[in-house]
């Protein structure tokens, strides 16, 4: 059979090649969907060369089939039926959750070769040492990229808070103790293979815990890019244990995209990494600096009704959705309300800015799920020069993004973000549930200006009201 | 030695070409784009599968294995499906237009 191993490298390299572009592919608009489905042929393509592969030189077992069929079956479909079944608010868990179980498997792919050394893949060709070092590598970014997305996915879906003893400087300590034990362990056992095994497992896990628990919830999606990335280097470490070179190059290069991503979204929230991955919650440090406090004392409340009317008489609206439009699903009837304002000749645009939602272009998805044409939303640098040209903005569950403290208050926490600046339109409704404060915790000094409304209640419930006020008004029924 | 040194550049080229591919990313694709680089990151899927092959009769080497096989098809088709399900959403608006 001695056409199978050339057979097996040109899969590998069609596999390749198809991931580069659909990685590529990805970063645009108009491919996306394609290269999302070069990369999963490719995927298959590789799992297909490493079956001919193993069935043409060694063979595959019945055990083995059957031990294969039984993982494939019940990890695809549970995956398939999360993937169905997850509401696109939940978006950024989900992303969390499956990042984390790559990292496992990447681990557990690690634990197996550690504890029964003659199984390894490489046939010998890795040297003893580089073989250890590879399965320290892998246990610890797995374990880590594991338990680091798990802590991410409890805090997204609000089962876990940011504990205040995670905010004091104790827990670089902490971090630090564990990082050192899982060196010690990785140590132990490059040296001898065996020793140190579950030390590096449990201090890496902690590790991935002690980092990603103090991050506060605004922060979390830079946090699941940066595992996202993680779980490359994980795939690429189990590579270099199980000697396949495929592995080690599609790790790298998520790895590496994953890192360029990251930088990219702590761009667009004017936050370096480091200060995301040690600077703790950004509330937190505002409460200690005592920046951006205060008491509002010009808040302008109005009902529906008066909203309406004030739709009624502009020419120009702008919406500003935040991640409360998406809790409350109220993009379906937000649409219904710029249908009828649109069949009044009311120029409607939507104001994306670049984290609005949890993750930067969440809010797009969120969207587009509820048939808002794609060229109605306007990116923050293109909308912002035409906010003094607006008559109505309307602020449906964004907060911080909106807060013009951020350019005037050199002392507040959130000075240097890039922000919408709303309160240049002529009038501004904010909509709100009640006064509470953004993920960043801090006051809005948009809610006391003059020209803004706040509108209280559920902004589902807002929207609803406010249709009908626009329906009693006639607004776009004119044929 | 030489697996080594040669999956050392395949390391190194790899990293490179990750690193160039992504230049600009619009803002509506970083979830989508995340999301998929997270499916493909599923890609110890074939070390799962390479352990189970050559793990023989080694019986718990062989559940080790068909459990990180779960674990990263999870993370695979849940990821690929997922992230269609977003991008589907762009491109029907598109189409319509």
């Amino acid at each position: 059979m001695t056409f199978i191993a050339p057979l097996k490298f040109a899969i590998d390299l069609l596999a390749v090649l198809l991931l580069a572009l659909g990685i590529k592919g990805l970063s645009k608009v108009r491919s996306a969907r394609e290269a999302n489905r070069l990369a999963a042929i490719a995927m298959i393509l590789a799992a297909f060369g490493v079956l001919l592969n193993s069935q043409g030189t060694i063979g595959i077992s019945i055990n083995s089939w059957i031990w294969i069929i039984c993982g494939t079956l019940i990890g695809g479909l549970l995956g398939a039926l999360t993937a169905k079944r997850v509401p696109m608010t939940a978006m950024p868990e989900i992303v969390a959750l499956f990042n984390g179980c790559g990292g496992m498997s990447s681990l557990l792919v690690a634990l197996g070769v550690a504890l029964f050394p003659s199984s390894d893949g490489s046939d010998g060709v890795v040297g003893e040492l580089i073989r250890n070092f590879s399965i320290v590598v892998s246990l610890f970014v797995g374990a880590i990229t594991f338990s680091g997305s798990i802590v991410a996915m409890a805090k997204l879906q609000g089962w876990l808070s940011t504990p205040s003893w995670t905010q004091s400087k104790a827990r670089h300590f902490f971090n630090i103790i564990c990082a050192v034990i899982a060196l010690i362990g990785g140590i132990y056992l490059s040296i001898d293979g065996q020793n140190g095994l579950f030390l590096i497992v449990v201090a890496s896990s902690l590790l991935g815990i002690g980092v990603t628990l103090p991050i506060g919830g605004a922060d979390m999606p830079v946090v699941i890019s940066l595992l996202n990335s993680y779980s490359g280097v994980a795939a690429a470490a189990a590579g270099f244990v199980v000697g396949s070179q495929l592995l080690i190059v599609a790790g790298a290069m998520v790895g590496a995209a994953g890192l360029i991503l990251t930088q990219v979204m702590c761009d667009g929230m004017n936050r370096s990494l480091v200060s995301v991955l040690f600077g703790g919650a950004l509330g937190a440090s505002s409460v200690a600096s005592g920046g951006g406090g205060g008491e509002y004392t010009n808040i302008t409340s109005c009902s529906p009704e008066e909203c309406a009317l004030t739709l009624e008489a502009a020419e120009r609206v702008v919406i500003v959705p935040g991640y409360g439009l998406a809790v409350a699903q109220a993009q379906h009837t937000l649409r219904e309300v710029t249908r009828v304002l649109e069949n009044a000749d009311i120029e409607v645009t939507y104001a994306i800015h670049p984290v609005a939602g949890r993750m930067p272009g969440h809010m797009n998805v969120l969207l587009a799920e509820a048939d808002v044409p794609y060229e109605q939303l306007k990116e923050m640098d293109v909308i912002n020069p035409e906010f003094p040209a607006t008559d109505v903005v309307l602020v449906l569950g964004a907060n911080d993004v909106v807060n013009p403290q951020a350019k005037n208050d050199q002392t507040s926490p959130l000075y240097g973000m890039p922000v919408l600046d709303v309160q240049e339109a002529r009038t501004v409704f904010v909509v709100k549930r009640g006064m509470s404060a953004g993920y960043s915790g801090i006051k809005n000094d948009l809610f006391d200006l003059q020209n803004t409304s706040m509108v209280f209640g559920d902004a589902k419930k807002v929207l609803g009201d406010l249709l009908l006020e626009l329906k009693e008004l006639g607004v776009g029924s004119k044929a | 030695m030489s697996f080594f040194s040669e999956a050392l550049w395949v390391l190194l080229l790899g990293s490179l070409l990750g690193l160039e591919l992504i230049g600009k990313v619009p803002p509506t694709l970083h979830t989508p784009l995340m999301s998929g680089a997270n499916a493909i990151s599923g890609i110890t899927m074939l070390a799962a599968l390479t352990l189970i092959i050559k793990s023989g009769d080694n019986l718990p080497l062989l559940i080790i294995g068909s459990i990180s096989l779960g674990f990263a098809l999870f993370n695979v088709i849940g990821g690929f499906l997922v992230t269609d399900r977003m991008l589907a959403m762009f491109s029907r608006k598109k189409t319509r237009k």
